[in-house]
């Protein structure tokens, strides 16, 4: 799969947690646990978004190259495209 | 309401002590029915509160059957003694035949049986040659006593008594210590009137007991006969006692159960009126409680139908005081949130109407766990065993075990379930799985390119133990991995390298979001509690040092990520040291600025920051000063008290029973109060302020045990796998097979113990500590006490 750097990762968690924060609060049906659930909501995709939007910044520019013992280096020049 | 009278000249003090007794007799009524074996059964429905006369009765009927069972227990106790004597008694004669019968005896043959330790001395031939009438003593010993007992007697009587010894054929309880012990029969042939004496005396310090030995034998075969119908008809007499006594057992297994939580809802209810006054007319009953306002047309429903039930011409009715106490707090919640709840209160129940951060703790709290935790298969693990719980939640014998801690387990089967939940997540992301990476995507990091372009031959590669990947070479680095950490990075030996700076910086992010968002949860605070002047005067003040200084810093992270890469890497700024200089107004020639103009934002940032802090620790207190020295006209205080309205209709406002005059009519503040006041919110806000700024530096460096933990978890994991499970695939022969199912199950329950118990336990308790003092001392007060509504306890016992 050719890598398409930054922009179909981005725009495929950003709409994913966009709709677990944005969209799923609208359709929980009303009663006493509405409020709970529509906060866990919004916390769970603020958090999950941030995190993975971490891991995924961190690694865009990297500054230096793994190190790789030579018996890895001849597996996996072969192995992994 | 009347603390000063003592308890016991508290009005319902008999009612109490007659259940006490009544439980008393229950618990007597208890030890006898366990002492014949039988287990209580379970209450099966819910009964009410008896009412005084049902109390009466319960408490007769069970003295009743108290009595009658204390009575058969002791027929059935001396019966047993009676019977027993009888039967030792019977075997002594029948013993005792053998050594003074004749040569041709009525049944037992004359080879002696192997049971006897002595021949039978007395030879009948004997008998017949001696002139002295020969006297017996026969008897039973404890076996432990008998070479005592003989040489006592030998060297007392010496050569004047003949004794001999045989064990009893079936063994027979001591009425003393109730074992069963194979008893030893004596028979001692005597002649000498002072012999006997001294024999008898001693067979009574031995504790023997001596039975009456019949010389003849025909005395002795009428004995014997007389004993056997003595026996059979006292078998059938303890048969028909044992019955009577299972009968009256039958029936204190029917009724104990539902009298027991009678008798515990009547006690719980005296002890409650026992707290309420009196009348000044002493016919009615007064109490002061505490009520949600929501509840209050339940509550008075409730009255109502209390009034009709017990048949009272006068009915009791509900009336709102005014009241300078502060309430309690009653939060109410659900299976699951009761959990969450449970943990915010541990560390302070919240004050009355403040913020509760238990909704937002239901994820933060079980996220910041899975960052300490991350692995996939360690969090699978944990979310089924909690899905297991959680599914079988409702069988009793998971709700009622006895074992605390896994209660404690069960208790938070909802938090775990989160918890495990998290993990899975963050397991994903740090690509860890039982410490191994799995490629869902095709990694980044192209190796063929690097060799191609290296020329990596094999004879390269043989010399050259390890070789770095180079970002700068087209090709290798493709772009970044989608969904998580790269899996190269995990073959990688410099791993650590890039995780550490990975995970440092992701957990200083994370807790300056963390710490700005209980921030900002104090401005509900304010906003509700009606101090708006608190949102400029402190709210605003604390926003501007965070973010200034600390969300510049994951300004400065996240700027660093996006613009500095590999081609510059050589001269990549160091975040750590521009943090520093920023504060201390220097720079360093070799650190080069991250951004054009870098200085002068950096030195606005610090001057906003230091300016906040006078507007922090001086605005609130002279706001307060200033409001106060301006006419009053009619301002209330910030927080509201109880309300006044009456609740029913044409009824003034009381007072509370026991507050005073002065306590009511007291209102505003005087002078002197002011300026005490004063000192003591300046000394407030000043603790505050020191607290709330030096705290943003060191709770923001707290936030690194996010990092920590999680290195330690995947390093532990490594261990685990490297050092245990890899040993079960070194050979790969049959052999190598059989070899790998105890490695297994080595791996198996060193990962259980280690990863999941100790390791959980421990970033249970980070995350517990993050979110207890980093979290909530930006805006929590947690000064408040629950509401402890009156109801019955289940039963904890048996």
């Amino acid at each position: 799969m050719a890598y398409g750097g930054l922009t179909v990762p981005i725009i495929v968690m950003s709409v994913f947690w966009g709709v677990v924060g944005g969209v799923l609060p609208w359709l929980v049906p009303k009663g006493p646990n509405r409020g709970v659930i529509n906060t866990m909501l919004v916390t769970c995709a603020v958090c999950c978004y941030l995190f993975w939007l971490i891991a995924i910044l961190a690694q865009l520019n990297p500054l230096f190259g793994p190190q790789l013992s030579n018996e890895t280096i001849w597996y996996l020049r072969y192995d992994w495209p | 309401l009347n603390p000063k009278v003592s308890a016991f000249q508290r009005r319902f003090v008999g009612e109490v002590r007659r259940c006490e007794e009544m439980e008393k007799t229950f618990t007597f009524l208890q030890q006898e029915l366990r002492g014949a074996g039988r287990a209580l059964g379970p209450c099966p429905e819910e009964p009410r509160a008896p009412l005084a006369r049902e109390a009466l009765r319960v408490q007769e009927q069970s003295e009743q059957l108290a009595q009658e069972l204390r009575e058969v227990s002791r027929n059935r106790a001396s019966l047993r003694g009676r019977l027993r004597e009888l039967r030792q008694y019977l075997h002594v004669l029948r013993e005792g035949q053998r050594f003074t019968s004749l040569p041709a005896p009525l049944g037992s043959p004359p080879r002696a049986r192997a049971l006897s330790d002595r021949e039978p001395i007395l030879d009948p031939s004997l008998h017949q040659h001696l002139d002295r009438k020969i006297n017996f003593v026969a008897g039973v010993i404890h076996p432990w006593r008998v070479s005592a007992f003989e040489r006592l007697l030998w060297r007392a009587c010496r050569g004047y008594l003949v004794a001999s010894f045989v064990e009893m054929p079936e063994p027979m309880e001591d009425p003393a210590t109730g074992e069963t012990i194979t008893w030893v029969i004596f028979l001692i042939s005597y002649w000498g009137e002072q012999i006997g004496q001294k024999i008898r005396k001693i067979s009574d310090c031995f504790h023997c007991h001596v039975y009456p030995y019949p010389e003849s034998e025909a005395s002795r075969a009428d004995t014997m006969n007389g004993l056997h119908s003595q026996i059979q008809d006292l078998s059938v007499v303890l048969e028909e006692t044992e019955q009577y006594l299972a009968q009256v057992l039958d029936k204190v297994v029917l009724a104990l159960p539902t009298w027991r939580v009678q008798v515990q809802k009547m006690k719980a209810i005296y002890l409650v009126l026992n707290q309420c006054s009196f009348d000044v007319t002493e016919k009615c009953l007064i109490a002061e409680v505490w009520c949600p306002v929501r509840d209050l047309t339940q509550v008075q429903e409730a009255l109502r139908q209390g009034s009709y039930k017990s048949g009272s011409s006068v009915e009791c009715f509900v009336q709102r005081i005014p009241t300078s106490e502060s309430p309690p707090t009653l939060i109410r919640t659900n299976k699951f949130t009761a959990g969450f709840q449970s943990i915010v209160d541990a560390y302070g129940v919240a004050s009355y109407q403040e913020v509760n951060p238990a909704p937002y703790a239901i994820i933060t709290f079980p996220f910041i766990f899975a960052i300490m935790f991350g692995d996939v298969g360690h969090g699978l693990l944990m979310f089924l065993f909690a899905l297991w719980m959680v599914l079988c939640e409702n069988s009793p014998s998971l709700r009622q075990a006895s074992n605390e801690i896994w209660q404690t387990f069960f208790e938070g089967r909802y938090l775990i379930l989160l918890m495990g939940a998290f993990s899975i997540y963050t397991g994903f992301i740090y690509n860890e799985c039982f410490s191994k990476a799995t490629v869902i995507f095709p990694s980044a990091w192209s190796v063929a390119t690097m060799a191609n372009h290296s020329s990596w031959s094999s004879a390269y590669l043989a010399t050259h133990p390890s070789l770095t990947l180079d970002p700068n070479v087209t090709g290798v680095f493709r772009g970044p991995y989608p969904f998580g950490i790269d899996p190269i990075w995990s073959l990688a030996t410099n791993h650590l390298n890039f995780l550490n700076s990975f995970k440092m910086k992701m957990s200083v992010v994370l807790g300056i979001v963390h710490m700005g968002f209980g921030v900002l949860l104090g401005v509900f605070n304010h906003v509700h509690f009606r101090q708006r002047h608190r949102l400029v005067l402190e709210f605003l003040p604390e926003m501007v040092f965070l973010l200034a200084l600390f969300g510049y810093l994951v300004f400065l992270i996240f700027y660093k990520w996006i613009k500095f890469s590999a081609a510059d890497s050589r001269l990549a700024p160091s975040i750590l040291i521009h943090f520093i200089d920023m504060f201390l107004f220097t720079s360093n020639a070799g650190n080069l600025p991250l951004y054009r103009g870098q200085v002068p934002v950096q030195t606005v940032l610090v001057v906003l920051a230091l300016a906040s802090v006078p507007v922090l620790l001086l605005g609130t207190p002279l706001y307060l000063r200033c409001r106060r020295r301006a006419p009053r006209t009619g301002h209330h205080g910030p927080v509201a008290t109880g309300d006044q309205e009456p609740l029913l209709e044409g009824q003034e406002a009381g007072n509370s029973v026991n507050a005073t005059k002065e306590d009511v009519e007291s209102g505003g503040h005087s002078p002197e109060a002011e300026h005490l006041d004063f000192a003591e919110i300046f000394m407030h806000q000043a603790i505050h302020t020191i607290e709330y700024c030096l705290g943003c530096v060191s709770n923001t460096a707290s936030y690194l045990r996010l990092w920590a933990l999680s290195l330690a978890h995947a390093q532990l994991s490594e261990v685990l796998w490297t050092m245990v499970m890899r040993n079960g695939f070194v050979r790969l022969s049959y052999a190598g097979g059989v070899v790998l199912v105890p490695v297994f199950a080595a791996f198996a329950v060193l990962t259980v113990a280690i990863l999941l118990v100790m390791e959980g336990l421990s970033a249970f308790l980070h995350a517990l500590r993050l979110h207890w003092v980093e979290f909530q001392n930006k805006f929590y007060v947690g000064a408040g006490y629950k509401l402890c509504p009156f109801a019955f306890a289940p039963d904890a016992g048996e």
